[in-house]
């Protein structure tokens, strides 16, 4: 092999389809024909959004990419030099730098300015002080979505009704006011339909973790997988064919046997079937993947990919309770969940996947993430008897990844978890 | 016999631990890490053989009727001795040959002759020298080659170059050239003769009581004992770098979790301060970890920061410890980083405070920041071990036991002194349970 060809990165036609879709909707985005609004990806509003004719720019999204492009750094540099703080969440200066380079998205062309600044704050209440900032800048209406959090662990009607009540008084007003289209609920029925279809195969994707050895990878290629539904496609027919595509693949891998697709090819040792908790690192993505597949570890279920909603949970979008589903849906995303329902998801987990055990990747400037998760890896460990590890790093300040510091505790866990096994066969 | 090897790499020094089918240690070695970890790793094995065969000696002389104890403890460290003598000539034999190699190099044309033949009386100066160096009960500073050889040479440099007329400067950098060569080979020649020659020293000081035929055959016996090296695991930093196979290789927190284990079987915690990181570790009643939390990214309350705290102070490593000792209060350090560290130093001498309780108070922070560690790992029950290079600085471990105690009231803290090598401790054990077990 040469090289060259050895440094390709190996994708599966559905990673290809999505890199499509995500390209098509920064063309949309980039056009200037249509109105945006920016919002956040936990829990959005996408097939609402739809009903009014508008494109969404999620500026998570943006630093996603932009970390996974080498990017962010620079941005991030550039926000701290205009005030803002090491602490802050590096999202949030990766899109402050991003603005004051101008807005180019990943096609080279700038973004507008949005006509609407959507805030729904699901979860993390960074969000609220995002988009004041943008607001600032941009001098462009908002609307807020308040989205109670999960106090209980359970939603009640009151809760629902609330969301409810916003969407009907606040959210779709402005929404008419801005786009100038009048709301029809049976279009956002319609959309809803087909969300539910892709859903249901994304879960079905997901839960074939289950199987030995697991077709995908549910951390690494998991992130893949969530991001038409998570994002700007969630209620297009073209969302509906990428779950039906990727459903397709994951059953011929099941079928042959297959370990998931790797940027370096197929991943057929599994030795270690993982639970992770917490986001990804962007800016290193291939190199903290590689600490993975080269050890033989597949992650057989995340909570990242949660985080726009547990549809594994149970939630589906509902075409016959509309807006009361769009709620609920705002509702379930992973992080506006409280703690203990946290770890109850996650113990459930390493019973339903047979995992080996936890490992959470800790995110140094994301609080809501990361807030309790040394004591979540406790209970997780008590309850389970399965050995769980906690390793640093961030998702997109390639200042805060230590290659050496995380691949010391990776390998220090694949060997414990050796260890234990050892020490289980002995004693059986 | 079987020997089991362990080598942990470290980013200073490098150790070797050789144990038996048994699990009882023969032997440990240490050596400088260096560019070269091939080298580290034999050099470090080599020593822990070396010792390991003394230990077999020691056996045998055990069962010479005439001996007493303290005449097998005297042969031996006489043996011990006399072997780092053989050996420390046949290397500075290999460094002379190398300077005079590089002489060719050095930009001084015309000058080999007299160059060559100044190196020669300063390497018989040496050669001389270095008997009493290794005479017993001799204090030396280092048992590393680099350094031992390195100040003397300096010394009869200066000497050799005032008398000859050569550049003291070009003798210098001949030395500066070759070291690094002769330290990258391993001691070449073969092991047994350089004990059969110390046992000639020895036997020729004539103070001993036995027949020395009956302690030459002891000897003899105890160098014909082979030790297989029947298996190798590897572990600390370098551990990437050394020449193993994956499946020999183990990460440096469970070598420690089991060489603490091995040392103190009724640990549960563990508290390693490296020179690059700083664990906290968990194990249950068989060694095993079951838990374990480190630094991060940073080098924050790691050795390393008590390096920095050093060059600031203009002062030896090992004499921070003891100066703290001096403090008759602690004064605050609130940062453990090696960035703020220097700042804060040289603000609290600038507001008049005695250098050892700044000292103390920055043990503390170190100490502090560990706490931190080890309860992020889910704190201490007893025992406890301390291990790594700072269990060494008696300031640290005054800071510890105080603020273990307040934390988790009474629990026994144990720090053994060959604690430097417990991870090729546990590392050893590793190799051993992979065959035996
Ligand atoms: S959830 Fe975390 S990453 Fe997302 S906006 Fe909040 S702090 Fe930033």
């Amino acid at each position: 092999m040469s090289d060259k060809a050895k440094s390709e990165v190996i994708k599966e036609p559905s990673m290809l389809k999505q890199k499509e879709m995500i390209a098509s909707n920064y063309e949309r985005l980039t056009s200037g024909k249509e109105k945006t609004v920016s919002t956040f990806v936990p829990g959005n509003l996408n097939e609402l959004i739809m009903c009014f004719d508008m494109v969404n720019n999620l500026p998570e999204i943006n630093a996603i990419q932009n970390g996974m492009r080498k990017q962010s750094g620079g941005m991030i540099m550039d926000a701290e030099k205009s005030g803002h703080s090491e602490d802050v969440c590096t999202y949030v200066k990766a899109d402050i730098g991003m603005m004051g380079r101008g807005n180019i998205a990943p096609n080279g062309k700038p973004i507008p300015p949005p006509d609407l600044l959507l805030l729904s704050y699901t979860g993390c209440f960074t969000f609220m002080k995002w988009f004041e900032l943008l607001r600032h800048e941009y001098k462009c209406p908002t609307v807020m979505l308040h989205v109670p959090y999960e106090g209980d662990g359970v939603i009640t009607d009151n809760m629902r009704d609330y969301v409810v009540k916003q969407l009907k008084t606040e959210v779709i007003p402005a929404f008419e006011k801005i786009s100038g289209v009048k709301f029809d609920i049976d279009r956002l029925r319609e959309y809803l339909a087909r969300s539910a279809k892709a859903e249901d195969d994304l879960v079905w994707c997901l839960e074939a973790g289950k199987n030995k050895p697991s077709p995908i990878d549910a951390y690494f290629g998991g992130v893949y997988y969530i991001g038409p539904v998570f994002s700007a496609f969630r209620g297009t027919q073209q969302a509906v064919d990428y779950y039906t595509m990727l459903r397709g693949e994951v059953e011929q891998r099941i079928k042959e046997k297959r370990g998931p697709i790797t940027p370096d090819g197929d991943m057929n040792e599994q030795k270690y079937r993982l639970i992770v908790e917490g986001p990804p690192n962007w800016t290193h993505f291939r190199e903290f993947w590689k600490l993975f597949y080269d050890e033989g570890a597949v992650v057989v279920a995340s909570t990242y990919t949660k985080v726009g909603g547990s549809y594994d949970l149970g939630f589906r979008h509902d075409p016959d309770r509309p807006l009361e589903s769009m709620a609920e849906y705002c509702l379930t995303c992973y992080t506006n969940r409280n703690l203990p329902a946290r770890v109850d998801t996650l113990v459930d987990y390493v019973g339903e996947y047979e995992a080996d055990g936890l490992l959470i990747n800790s995110i140094k400037s994301c609080n809501s993430f990361s807030a309790g998760q040394l004591m979540m890896m406790r209970e997780v460990e008590r309850r389970t008897g399965k050995p769980a590890a906690f390793i640093e790093t961030d998702l997109v300040d390639p200042r805060y990844f230590s290659h050496a510091n995380v691949k010391n505790r990776l390998e220090s866990y694949f060997q414990m978890i050796d260890q234990k096994r050892r020490s289980s066969s002995a004693a059986a | 016999m079987k020997g089991y090897i362990g080598i942990d790499l470290g980013s200073t020094t490098t150790k070797a631990v050789v144990m038996d089918e048994t699990g009882s240690v023969l032997g440990r070695g240490i050596t400088n890490s260096r560019s070269n970890y091939d080298t580290a790793s034999q050099v470090a094995k080599q020593e822990a053989v070396v010792d390991a065969r003394l230990a077999l000696v020691r056996r045998e002389l055990m069962d010479i009727a005439s001996l007493s104890e303290d005449d097998v403890v005297d042969l031996v460290k006489g043996l011990e001795s006399g072997f780092r003598l053989e050996q420390f000539i046949e290397q500075l034999g290999d460094l002379e040959s190398t300077c005079k190699g590089n002489v060719d190099a050095t930009r001084h044309k015309g000058h080999e002759e007299g160059l060559r033949d100044a190196l020669t009386t300063l390497f018989g100066r040496l050669r001389e020298d270095v008997v009493g160096l290794f005479a017993p009960g001799a204090k030396r500073k280092s048992d590393f080659f680099r350094d031992l050889a390195g100040t003397r040479y300096m010394h009869f440099g200066e000497e050799v170059a005032s008398e000859t007329g050569e550049s003291f400067d070009t003798l210098i950098n001949l030395y500066d050239k070759s070291i690094i060569e002769v330290e990258n080979r391993p001691p070449a020649g073969d092991m047994s003769n350089k004990f059969n020659r110390a046992l000639n020293r020895v036997l020729e000081q004539g103070n001993i009581k036995a027949d020395s035929s009956q302690i030459a055959t002891a000897v003899k016996a105890a160098l014909e004992v082979p030790i297989d090296e029947t298996y190798v695991v590897g572990t600390g930093y370098g551990r990437v770098r050394l020449p193993f196979p994956k499946e020999h290789i183990r990460s440096e927190i469970l070598c420690h979790g089991l060489g603490a284990h091995l040392m103190f079987p009724k640990t549960r915690t563990v508290l390693d301060i490296g020179g690059q990181d700083t664990k906290g570790i968990q194990i249950d009643d068989k060694g095993i970890v079951v838990n374990f939390q480190m630094n991060d990214r940073c080098a924050a309350g790691t050795g390393r920061y008590l390096g920095y705290v050093a060059d600031e102070m203009n002062m030896g490593l090992h004499e921070l410890g003891p100066l703290a000792m001096k403090a008759t209060k602690s004064v605050r350090i609130n940062s453990t980083c090696t960035v703020f560290a220097g700042a804060e130093l040289r603000d609290r001498l600038a507001l008049g405070e005695k250098r050892e309780d700044i000292l103390a108070g920055l043990h503390r922070a170190i100490i502090l920041r560990a706490m931190s560690i080890i309860s992020r790992a889910g704190g201490i029950t007893d025992e406890f071990t301390f291990t790594g290079g700072v269990a060494k600085n008696e300031a640290a471990v005054k800071e510890l036991e105080q603020l273990v105690e307040e934390n988790y009231g009474k629990v026994t803290i144990n720090i053994d002194p060959d604690s430097i090598y417990t991870g090729a401790l546990g590392a050893a054990e590793f190799a051993r349970r992979a065959v035996e077990e």
